[in-house]
């Protein structure tokens, strides 16, 4: 589904990512973990196309298509969605507004017709069902005064509402307490199927434990140091991560 | 008396004082007063009908037959024991100008080796190359009337020079007296630059020591160079017969740091104009002022921030409490030019009006030329915050003393800018005691003299 | 977002079309250029008016002889050459219309062409239309059913016919011929407009409606409106204007006059759609309009809500005088300006009074080189206890060549006054437009979705006809910006 291969990507002319390699399959769920400025939201966000950055080298395609010749929200349509660590403000618009042309920008590219105002609202509530989240947000402009767990959880439904094939959650538990946890958790669980996977980019293990995924990566100074299944982040949980600086060093 | 008589009474003055306005003084400080003399005679004193001047009416204070001095006249008596200044644990560098004149017998100070303390007419013989370079390159001539008037009229007043890398750790305090037997029109040129990575911080305070009435017109260039940092606190104290006119022009170069505090307490009529121009990335600025008004005093602050590079960040509050018959005007204006993006500049300015009679006009302004900038401004006019009064008073406070608490904490939110520890708790103290009541304008002076 | 986006969108913003821009081919009766008072008198004796109009017309010329063209407001105009200008062209006509069939049909044809039907079958339900085409009322729709309940909406120059009194007590009051140099041209000049009168007790059960436009070459608009509401009435008055594209720049110079009584309501909505002007800055109307209510009675209420569009010199500050007890007013605005237009425009709230209060919600929305200020008074005067004022402008600024600017005047006589105003000036965040990207939402539709919620504050204060064409109208005048 995804193949990156040797990315670079900067800012500022600062290089941050120095050559990932990494590949996913259709159904498989990967973490990506790693200490702080390590890359791993640089990594998300230049996967959804965001143009702070440059990509000085490497490649990355998806689903037989180059991912950085389109435009962010070619990407979006394409199946790739990103699950913003700190989702933005837009007063004024409902989430509503929002997300109806959201929808309808994705039908358009797969050649559907826009929903009629009622199928819409019926598809809103389903996924709110499914994902737990509370309607009077969904009447409210986007994130506009919402909580850091409301966001989240914003986010969560915004993915159910797009069915993306790819899902990049960035940091997605940072700040949650432990029922919000659970709650952005299920969400992203109940959305899992056969077709789709899910990068969890996170810090911490405990999310972990309600999103097991198939493979654990350790991100480093913009390299993917370490490859391993999901006890690897048990371990990194307990040891933290400088033993793999020194595995590094050795 | 019509303001076309004042304004030809001045061209007049202009004319016939022509050999002893240039006597004594250097030529290029004569050449630009020939330019000023005719921006003056185009532009005048401003009266209501300007829009900057909307608020305040020059021209009963004009309205006078004022003794202008053109030539330093003999000071009877010494200054330094006539007057001192004891704010307790206030070590500044002490400077007296007597009517705007730079005193002659000044004591000695203690700054490090190169900056320069000294009259402008000494400077602008002895150090003619900075001299030139600064003098009359920031103020605004052309625009106002009032900085044509004090070109025109300009002979002296204080030069302060700090070279590059120096700091000056002690404050350095300017007092002016305004000491006189006749009613006099009073004119202080000042003129300092501070050099790239320098520091200094300056107090300007004004002092009336007769009761004549007077008018002081004072205009103030400072150019403050890369990485420089520099304070500036102005002390506004005079008595009821008072007009001051202060006009103050800043140019900050690329990171420099400024903060200026603009406190006036007393005085007939005040009225400051505040120039500061961003001529460089980076530069922040802290503008913030403060007046305590009553009887029937006016003030009004006209503040002009002129973003004209980028990156920079301005941060201006004024805040004021008008009791009796005071009334108040501020307008603040912040422009951000075509150029000039990623400013931040914020604005702020509240007001409380204690009486019947107080009045306040202000009139906060953004214009902005730029799209990506942070800009706000805000202006209230109100009463105390019920609420908090009703706590104060659920907590046993009298009413009184709780006014007076959220009175003062209004006012401390200005005062705690001031940089300097020992003026901060003296004006603190004259704050309180100046709502409270207890003391006469004598007493609320900041350099509490022993007259 | 890529710099050479940016500046494609920004293009295509100010390149989109004006629609109302043509021009209607109909027969007009107008006088020569120039004004003098033998202008005066023959529009006066054109109109047949009685004897105190001619004196009030004149009063107000001598007057304007006396002042000169206002030089504060944030706008560069050039000068204006009032000699060149035609004070009166009116569409001819039958003396009286008697049905629908009596219009022009070229009239109508203009009419349909922008959407507002003259036929009050075809009209939309519950809005009755008065339509002004150049200086001449030509046709009021729904008069006769209004009549039922008294009210009376009707040409202004059927009003100094018919109710000479009320416009002999009512005219001047708010704004009088002296206020300022174009009221007292427009005073001088005016040729027709609309006027209302809601007697006591009565809710208007329509909406009324004036739909002005320019159509004559040369020619400047000098409408007139009056309004008057008695005790306990109610009614919602809208307002629209178009006017063709052309090259020279024409003048509209009106005056509103609002009278609100005891526990009265006027709601006042306006959609300024006047040709702005072609994308280089060519041409378009020259807008100069002193709009002014009075509360006269105690807890009268009167609201302004405008969308500002069109014109490519917008002078305007709709105001109210508060004079009832616990009268209020709310102003809400949204001005857009793009490629050369200047609007200087806001409002002012003179409190006198005891407990009024006002609001006052501006909305300003800058595009391409145009320059768009706010200027707004908020005057508490010294008897008046108990005044609230609040004020919130808000500037958006799409692109680095135009301006946003703020000038509120706070003047407070009175310490029980409560004046609050807050100011902020932002453009569209990156980082909101690339939030809306990674859903799949195109920069353009972005742009449209926030400037549309920027504004609803505004719009939803609007009657609902007017609502819906007030958001068209701002997709058109920025379709998709961004900064």
């Amino acid at each position: 589904m995804l193949s990156i291969k040797n990315l670079h990507a900067s800012i500022n002319g600062k290089e941050i990512l120095k050559g990932i390699n990494l590949e996913i399959k259709p159904g498989e769920v990967h973490a990506i973990m790693g200490p702080n400025g390590a890359g791993k939201s640089t990594l998300a966000s230049v996967l959804a196309g965001r143009e702070l950055f440059e990509v000085t080298e490497g490649e990355v395609v998806f689903e037989q298509k180059d991912l950085l010749d389109l435009s962010p929200e070619a990407r979006a349509k394409e199946g790739i969605f990103l699950g913003f660590q700190y989702p933005i403000e837009i007063p004024g618009v409902s989430t509503v507004n929002f997300m109806k042309t959201a929808v309808n920008e994705h039908r358009k590219y797969k050649g559907l017709e826009p929903l009629k105002a009622a199928d819409f609202l019926k598809l809103m509530r389903d996924k709110k069902n499914l994902v737990e989240i509370d309607s009077k947000l969904t009447n409210r402009s986007v994130n506009e005064g919402f909580s850091g767990g409301e966001k989240k959880k914003n986010e969560i439904f915004q993915m159910a509402m797009l069915e993306p094939k790819l899902a990049v959650l960035d940091e997605t538990d940072s700040g949650l307490d432990i029922d919000a946890l659970r709650v952005v958790a299920n969400g992203v669980n109940k959305l899992k199927n056969a077709e789709n996977s899910t990068v969890v980019i996170t810090h911490y293990q405990r999310l972990l434990d309600y999103i097991v995924p198939d493979v654990v990566h350790v991100l480093f100074d913009g390299r993917i140091v370490k490859t391993a299944g999901k006890e690897l982040a048990l371990e990194l949980e307990e040891k933290g991560y400088d033993w793999i600086k020194e595995e590094l060093v050795k | 008396m019509s303001i076309d008589t004042i304004n030809n009474d001045f061209a007049d003055l202009f004319e016939q004082g022509k050999s002893l306005l240039e006597d004594n003084s250097s030529k290029f400080m004569n050449t630009k007063r020939e330019e000023a003399v005719e921006y003056f005679k185009k532009l005048g004193v401003p009266t209501l009908a300007n829009e900057n001047y909307k608020y305040t009416n020059l021209v009963p204070a004009f309205d006078h037959p004022y003794t202008v001095d053109l030539q330093y006249r003999t000071v009877i008596g010494d200054l330094n024991e006539l007057f001192y200044c004891d704010v307790p644990e206030l070590d500044t560098n002490l400077v007296l100008l007597s009517n705007g004149w730079y005193y002659n017998q000044n004591r000695e100070l203690d700054i490090p080796k190169g900056v320069i303390v000294c009259s402008l007419q000494e400077a602008a013989e002895k150090h003619s190359e900075i001299f030139e370079k600064h003098y009359g390159k920031y103020a605004k001539p052309n625009e106002e009337g009032l900085v044509a008037l004090n070109t025109a009229l300009a002979k002296d007043g204080v030069f302060i020079y700090v070279p590059k890398n120096i700091v000056v750790e002690k404050p350095i305090q300017v007092i002016n007296l305004l000491r006189s037997d006749r009613d006099l029109m009073a004119t202080q040129r000042n003129l300092v630059v501070i050099e790239e990575n320098a520091q200094a911080k300056l107090i300007f305070c004004d002092h009336t020591l007769t009761h004549n009435k007077y008018l002081s017109n004072t205009v103030s260039e400072i150019n403050v160079a890369k990485n420089a940092v520099f304070d500036l606190y102005t002390l506004q104290n005079q008595h009821l017969n008072a007009t001051v006119l202060n006009s103050v022009f800043i140019r900050q170069e690329a990171n420099s740091n400024v903060l200026t505090n603009t406190l006036s307490l007393y005085g007939g009529m005040i009225r400051n104009n505040h120039y500061t121009l961003f001529d460089g990335e980076h530069c922040e600025n802290h503008t913030y002022g403060m007046y305590l008004m009553d009887r029937q005093q006016h003030v009004d602050n006209f503040t002009f921030a002129d973003h004209a590079k980028p990156n920079c960040v301005s941060n201006e509050h004024f805040k004021g409490v008008m009791d009796d018959d005071a009334t108040a005007a501020f307008t603040g204006k912040i422009h951000v030019r075509r150029d000039a993006q990623k400013t931040e500049a914020y604005q702020s300015n509240n007001n409380l009006l204690l009486s019947e009679n107080a009045v306040i006009n202000t009139k906060p302004q953004l214009i902005i030329d730029a799209d990506d900038v942070k800009c706000s401004h805000g202006a209230t006019v109100g009463q105390m915050d019920d609420d908090a009064l009703f706590y104060l008073r659920a907590r046993g406070i009298h009413e009184e003393e709780a006014r007076m608490m959220l009175m003062f904490a209004f006012a401390h939110e200005i005062i705690e800018k001031i940089r300097v520890d020992a003026l901060k708790d003296r004006i603190d103290e004259l704050v309180e005691k100046r709502l409270r009541g207890e003391i006469s304008k004598c007493n609320t002076c900041a350099i509490a003299c022993n007259q | 977002m890529a710099k050479e986006e940016q500046d494609k969108i920004l293009n295509e913003v100010t390149q989109s079309d004006y629609k109302y821009g043509f021009s209607s081919d109909i027969d007009t009766d107008s006088i020569a250029k120039g004004l003098s008072e033998d202008v005066i008198r023959l529009i006066s004796s054109k109109k047949n008016e009685p004897e105190f109009m001619l004196e009030f017309r004149l009063k107000a010329y001598r007057h304007w002889l006396t002042m000169k063209m206002p030089e504060w407001a944030h706008l560069d105009i050039p000068p204006i050459d009032y000699q060149d200008i035609i004070y009166y062209a009116a569409p001819v006509q039958k003396a009286k219309l008697e049905s629908m069939d009596d219009v022009d049909p070229e009239i109508r044809a203009t009419f349909d062409k922008l959407g507002i039907p003259l036929d009050e079958q075809k009209l939309l339900s519950n809005v009755a239309v008065d339509v002004v085409m150049d200086s001449s009322s030509v046709k009021t729709t729904f008069k006769e059913a209004l009549a039922e309940k008294g009210i009376i909406f009707c040409s202004f120059s059927d009003a100094v016919q018919d109710h000479p009194d009320l416009i002999q007590e009512y005219m001047g009051t708010v704004v009088p011929y002296r206020d300022n140099f174009f009221a007292a041209l427009n005073s001088a000049v005016f040729s027709d407009g609309s006027f209302v009168y809601i007697p006591k007790g009565v809710r208007c059960p329509m909406e009324l409606s004036t739909y002005f436009r320019i159509n004559a070459e040369n020619t400047g608009q000098f409408e007139r409106t009056l309004i008057i509401c008695e005790d306990e009435s109610y009614v919602s008055y809208l307002e629209g204007c178009t006017a063709p594209m052309r090259d020279e720049n024409q003048l509209h110079a009106a005056i509103v006059e609002i009278i609100v009584k005891d526990n009265a309501e006027v709601k006042y909505s306006t959609v300024q759609n006047w040709y702005p002007g072609n994308k280089d800055g060519l041409g378009g109307i020259y807008n100069f309009v002193t709009k002014r209510g009075i509360c006269e009675g105690v807890n009268a209420k009167l609201m302004w809500a405008q969308v500002e569009t069109g014109s490519a010199v917008t002078w305007k500050y709709p105001s109210t005088i508060l004079k009832g007890d616990g009268s209020s007013s709310e102003f809400y605005s949204v001005a857009v300006t793009n490629n050369h237009q200047q609007a200087d425009t806001g409002t002012k709230m003179i409190h006198i009074g005891n407990n009024t209060k006002s609001t006052i919600i501006s909305k300003g929305i800058s595009a391409g080189k145009s320059n768009n200020s706010y200027r707004g008074l908020v005057k508490v005067v010294k008897n008046c206890e108990g005044a609230r004022n609040f004020s919130q402008c808000d500037s958006l600024l799409l692109g680095d060549k135009c301006g946003a600017h703020t000038y509120p005047y706070l003047e407070v006589h009175n310490k029980s006054a409560k004046v609050e105003h807050e100011a902020t000036t932002s453009k569209i965040g990156e980082d909101q437009i690339f939030y809306c990207n990674q859903r799949g939402i195109s920069t353009e539709d972005a742009i449209g979705l926030i400037v549309n919620g920027y504004a609803k504050e505004v719009i939803n204060k609007m009657p609902m006809e007017f609502a819906v064409e007030a958001q068209k109208l701002l997709a058109i005048s920025l379709e998709g910006s961004v900064g």
